[in-house]
């Protein structure tokens, strides 16, 4: 009697699973569209804080995923600030002290310029796959826009967030909404990703609102103006000496 | 009788002048180290008012709220039209303007590459100020272990351990790195003109103290301050004055529901003060008592030999034939007016003798050597109400429990043997 109730139901849970696709094919699909070999990337970072918002542009270079340059072009307390990072070192010049200085340890995880990013969060651009393990754990609706929920849970030990929610938009793979975690399971980041275009083959969000939760306001858009993958950066951004340039 | 009495005492020094002396002295001693008790105990509360709290404090709502953090985006605006305006207002305090700021410390090598940076606590006061008083304030003058306090602009104090962390010397570059009051980065090179002991841990390894106009220019913040904080022209924290102005104060903006609006908290309700504030009281209220038990007990003493050493004159007054209770009620009356007299008098040089002292104190930075900022240099006694009246506990009720245990022998006296005990 027994065998008989398991093989009655066995279809229904073979069913059941196959509901839900592989996480890890998510994961790499959503990674197909926001990685690339390279990007150049113009930037608006709307800062909004509790006596007003401020608006930061910047141009940024990025070759793979441990190499960035970043150039604030606006407005004039920021004008000529740049940041290199190399691997895990991350380097900022001011051009009113005329000094380089590197960044490392805690305080990559300080705000940028007073937004709800950290330094961590921008120098963050490896891999999701390569990063964490995925399991598919429901189905939601965000604005008219069926996703799967995915939870990641980290696999490196130097990863910024130990775990992450994401809201997988299920036509074009893009995240929607993620939210990302500490150890401990405190809530520390919300992102919200909006007006998603096509760029050649891929889908990419221009706008991404980033939330501290630990602190109160509105949170920081980053709100790209353009940008361009695959492109040919020449090697001479991606050193020191390009910062005081 | 009273005024009997008052003539004999001032006639007979023999019989008054030594109890009066005893008595003075015992009060002087009693409202002097009381009033000195109680300044030293209040010296937690003193060093907290010189570098956190002051005796009262105005912030922004806002910035009120996370204060810990030191949200300059939160800061106070338009600050300098504030200040003359509590000065104005509230002229029995000082107003000092002061900016914390948190950040990074970087000091370059020779190349200009990082040498070595750690986190860092930011101070900035008036230091260029002769009126402001913030430079003795926080003693740094008896704390400086090399170089010079500030003297012009883009030159910086910083903690001695933290130079020594980072291997900087007087005349070398560092540079801060932190976030302006509208949230933009900023970076600013100070010259390192001295070191300092600021004598806690933390401060030591990481503090640097700027003039308020550096922090202005660095944070953005054009006549803004993070806090403004007032001191007692007397020195010493008086909860119920602070009170009066807090309320004072506040009352101008209880309207007004401006999350920026400034709000003024006095030393008690700031860093959880109240507590400590009521142990203070508390400890100093003991030992108040053990003191005033102490000489209550010596001037009891006194009072009691007095009454010995007259045996021989209620003998012969009883033989003349005054009565029992009369003697005894004579011998009360002059322990009272003894006992008030030397009160006086020694409440009198105990009072100016605190008040001395709370104005000047004692200045000990001469006997110390390596003062840090965090230890005072001049000990001050502090003058509270209650010294009015404790002296008198051991002055006049002492005295007067003691002459009348003595004189309870009156009552064992015979007029029958009275010629033979006289040996007349």
């Amino acid at each position: 009697m027994k065998y008989l109730v398991f093989l009655m139901l066995t279809p229904g849970l073979l069913m059941a699973q196959q509901y839900y696709p592989n996480a890890e094919v998510i994961l790499q699909k959503v990674d197909d569209n926001l990685t690339s070999t390279t990007k150049v990337i113009e930037s608006q970072m709307v800062i909004h804080g509790r006596r007003g918002s401020r608006t930061v542009s910047s141009k940024g270079y990025a070759q793979g995923f441990n190499t960035s340059f970043t150039e604030y072009l606006s407005p004039e307390r920021e004008k000529g600030t740049k940041m290199l990072k190399l691997e895990d070192r991350l380097w900022i010049y001011s051009p009113s002290t005329d000094r380089t200085i590197q960044l490392s340890g805690h305080m990559l995880k300080q705000s940028v310029m007073g937004s709800d990013l950290s330094y961590e969060d921008m120098m963050e651009t490896r891999k999701l796959t390569e990063m964490y393990n995925a399991t598919v754990i429901g189905e939601e609706t965000i604005d008219g826009r069926k996703t799967w929920v995915l939870e990641l849970l980290a696999k490196v030990v130097d990863a910024s967030y130990e775990k992450r929610r994401m809201w997988i938009d299920q036509v074009r793979f893009i995240p929607l909404q993620e939210e990302l975690f500490a150890k401990s399971g405190q809530l520390l980041k919300k992102t919200v990703l909006s007006d998603v275009a096509r760029i050649g083959a891929r889908w990419y969000p221009k706008k991404i609102n980033y939330k501290d939760m630990l602190k109160e306001g509105e949170g920081t858009d980053f709100i790209i103006t353009d940008i361009q993958f695959d492109v040919n950066i020449p090697d001479y951004i991606f050193t020191k000496a390009s910062l005081k340039k | 009788m009273i005024k009997f009495l008052v003539k004999a005492i001032l006639r007979d020094k023999n019989r008054s002048l030594l109890p009066i002396i005893v008595i003075s002295i015992g009060v002087f001693l009693t409202i002097s180290l009381s009033g000195y008790l109680r300044g030293v105990m209040g010296d937690m509360i003193d060093q907290t008012a010189r570098f956190e709290t002051g005796h009262l404090k105005v912030m922004t709502r806002a910035y009120a709220g996370n204060k810990d953090q030191m949200p300059n985006d939160l800061a106070l605006l338009g600050v300098n039209e504030l200040t003359q305006s509590l000065r104005k207002e509230f002229p029995n305090y000082q107003w000092v303007e002061r900016i914390r700021f948190g950040g990074l410390i970087d000091a370059p090598d020779a190349e200009g590459e990082s040498k070595g940076q750690g986190p860092s606590a930011g101070l900035a006061i008036e230091l260029f100020s002769d009126n402001s008083g913030e430079v003795e304030r926080l003693n740094i003058p008896h704390s400086i272990v090399s170089g010079r306090i500030p003297q012009k602009a883009k030159e910086a104090l910083i903690g001695d351990e933290f130079a020594r962390k980072l291997k900087l010397d007087i005349g070398d570059e560092i540079t801060y790195l932190g976030t302006t009051m509208n949230g933009s980065m900023t970076m600013e090179s100070f010259t390192i003109s001295g070191t300092v002991r600021f004598g806690m841990a933390a401060m030591d390894k990481g503090a640097v103290i700027i003039d308020i106009s550096d922090a202005r220019n660095m944070l953005d913040m054009e006549n803004g301050a993070g806090e403004i904080l007032g001191f007692s022209d007397e020195g010493v924290y008086f909860d119920e004055t602070a009170k009066q102005t807090e309320q004072a104060f506040n009352a101008y903006y209880a309207n007004s529901n401006d999350t920026f609006a400034p709000v003024m908290f006095r030393l008690r309700e700031q860093n959880n003060m109240a507590n400590y504030l009521d142990y203070v009281d508390s400890f100093a209220s003991m030992f108040v008592v053990i003191f005033v038990i102490i000489m209550s007990v010596v001037l009891w003493n006194t009072g009691l030999i007095g009454g010995l050493r007259r045996y021989q004159e209620f003998g012969i007054r009883l033989a003349l034939g005054e009565s029992k209770g009369h003697i005894y009620r004579t011998l009360l009356t002059e322990a009272v007016l003894v006992g008030i007299l030397g009160s006086l008098a020694g409440t009198s040089l105990g009072l100016a003798a605190v008040l001395y002292l709370q104005v000047h104190g004692i200045d000990i930075s001469g006997m110390m050597s390596g003062t840090t900022m965090m230890m005072p240099s001049v000990l001050r006694a502090k003058f509270t109400t209650d010294l009015l009246y404790i002296g008198f506990i051991p002055g006049v009720a002492a005295m007067v429990a003691g002459n009348m245990l003595s004189g309870i022998g009156i009552y064992k006296r015979e007029t029958a043997t009275l010629f033979k005990e006289l040996e007349v």
